[in-house]
């Protein structure tokens, strides 16, 4: 057998991973706990505790809400976009395409996932701009002028224009996910069931859909915790306004630890962020295993 | 590729909403493409046609402007975060494999943990450990953090190919003598190749582009990564346009080199992670 050395060298090779993850990833999310239950400011060392008052303060903050719910937009939009049409497009890719196009698209509709967001958002500025914007440009072009709009800058569109970016962007990335999922169905099942005489549809319900369940799956929950994780295109687009229009909670959770300086409540809209995305992976994963049976 | 449920199908209609939706993702790259090379006033003032003048010194101007160091800083967090999250990646699945007890299975339990939790969460105590060591505002402060979370992604996708490796590859190193070391150099490293470029290539991916941690853990405009740099250089430049946009376009083009070259790990990588994930 192995001496004893062998074995002391096998656990030594395990420890550099487990040191960054226990310091880095561990460790800050056990921290983030604590903090909450106190109040600090960044150059400050001091901490006091104040026990539930950040979390009072959150659930009396009508700004938690207004970024909460529009969290909850960009979940469902983004579940609309990159989950349900995607699936569509990655099988029309597949049917309507040879293999060779079918490959070049594949790798064409992966692009903008490859930009970097501030890439993206800042170029989407220009898109989006009041007076000049393509957007507007475009609209005025095909004689919808009246539909003109400054759309970062109104309340009511600029969480829409933000969402619509990150669609853009991210697309392409589940599009390719299922692609790859439905090029490893086997094809006797589609041959079996046109021999049935089972018509385009109803291919795609019976075979495509339930084979690719388990994928489907993986992109909705990546899908959902990364609508409740999202940071860079609110914050690079409209900083979160007009006022809090656009506000999400990594935003506003942002803004109340670098700038107001108010770390403990800061970490509590982090646990808030993190329950959240536990919550719904986890009830996420229970639906698919009692699906399932 | 073409799946055989084809027969019968009219393809037309598919096809104009691919192109249709091909055409919304080209439209505003090749905007950003042909208005870099712009004199500013042409960009707003005639955003639909080709530029009068083709404004090359765009390019030379925003290099100059601070890109250039934005591109070398990024060049090397993304190297060393690569280096870093291969090494102890590898070394942690291969410890992994050759335990198989109780260690073992309590780091797995880390590391699937680790997985799912998003950074966002941890900006509040990271900066105050950062703090406290006096790591902020150094390469260090990105680059620490960027090891560990992608270290999850790196261990499950290597351990799953060393699991592969026949135990009597490995039970004949020991009989030539060989320790644990070279026997990961002699059987492991070989077989390794493609996982690690996949791994290398999802790291470099998410290391190019990571935001938030090189917004908040870097003051210094001399230390900050392209995406950080990105919002300096947009607020310093106001409305010169054509310079703007041509330093998007060189933030853009590495990584798209990078995956038309590595196209096939990254793909890889991106399903088996995501399946495993």
């Amino acid at each position: 057998m192995r001496s004893a050395g062998e074995r002391a060298l096998d656990y030594l090779f395990l420890l550099p991973a487990l040191i960054f993850l226990g310091v880095f990833i561990l460790y800050p999310l056990a921290a983030n706990v604590g903090f909450s239950f106190s109040e600090f400011t960044l150059g400050s060392a001091e901490k006091t505790f104040v026990g539930l008052d950040n979390y009072r303060q959150l659930i009396a903050d009508p700004i938690v809400w207004t970024a909460l719910t529009n969290n909850v937009l960009y979940a469902l939009v983004s579940v609309l976009f990159q989950v349900f049409i995607a699936h569509i497009l990655a099988a029309t890719v597949l049917v309507v395409l040879p293999s060779r196009l079918a490959v070049a698209a594949r790798s064409f509709f992966f692009l903008p996932v490859l930009l970097s967001m501030t890439v993206v958002a800042i170029l989407f500025t220009f898109i989006f701009d009041a007076s000049d914007g393509l957007l507007n440009g475009l609209l005025q072009a095909v004689g919808l002028g009246q539909l003109a709009h400054p759309w970062l800058g109104d309340t009511t569109t600029a969480i829409f224009a933000v969402i619509s970016v990150s669609q853009w962007q991210s697309i392409g990335y589940t599009m390719l996910l299922f692609i790859v999922s439905m090029q490893n169905i086997p094809t006797e099942l589609y041959e079996a069931a046109a021999l049935d005489g089972a018509k385009l549809l109803r291919q795609y319900v019976s075979i495509t859909l339930p084979q690719t369940r388990e994928m489907i799956f993986v992109v909705m929950v990546l899908t959902v915790s990364g609508a409740f994780t999202v940071f860079a295109e609110p914050y690079i687009l409209t900083g979160g306004g007009p006022g809090n229009a656009s506000q999400v909670l990594a935003t506003y959770m942002y803004r109340v630890g670098f700038f107001q300086n108010e770390m403990g409540y800061a970490s509590a809209l982090a646990t808030l962020i993190f329950v959240i995305t536990l919550v719904l992976s986890v009830a996420q994963a229970t639906l698919f295993r009692t699906g399932k049976e | 590729m073409r799946l055989p449920y084809v027969a019968g199908v009219r393809l037309l209609p598919g096809r104009l909403v691919l192109t249709a939706y091909a055409l919304i993702l080209a439209f505003p790259l090749l905007w950003m493409i042909v208005s870099s090379f712009k004199p500013t006033l042409e960009v707003y003032g005639r955003p639909w046609s080709l530029p009068s003048t083709w404004r090359f010194d765009n390019y030379s101007k925003a290099w100059e402007m601070g890109v250039s160091q934005y591109f070398v800083n990024s060049l090397f967090v993304t190297a060393i975060t690569t280096a870093a999250v291969l090494a102890v990646a590898a070394l942690a699945a291969y410890s992994l494999v050759r335990l198989r007890n109780w260690a073992a299975r309590l780091t797995m339990l880390i590391v699937m943990g680790a997985l799912v939790i998003s950074p966002q969460v941890s900006i509040v105590p990271l900066y105050d450990l950062l703090g406290r060591f006096g790591l902020l505002d150094t390469y260090t402060a990105m680059i620490l953090p960027y090891v560990a979370y992608r270290l999850p992604m790196a261990i499950l996708l290597i351990r799953a190919v060393f699991l592969e490796v026949p135990r009597e590859l490995e039970e004949a190193s020991r009989l030539d003598g060989c320790g644990s070391l070279r026997t990961f150099l002699n059987v492991y490293w070989p077989v390794s190749a493609g996982v690690l470029a996949t791994a290398a290539i999802l790291t470099i991916y998410y290391t190019w582009n990571e935001f938030l941690f090189a917004l908040i853990f870097v003051d210094s405009d001399s230390l900050r990564t392209i995406p950080a740099g990105l919002m300096a250089f947009r607020d310093a430049l106001a409305t010169d346009w054509g310079v703007l946009l041509a330093g998007l376009t060189i933030a853009a083009v590495p990584v798209v080199v990078v995956f038309l070259l590595g196209q096939r790990f990254l793909i890889a990588g991106i399903t088996a992670g995501s399946v495993k994930g």
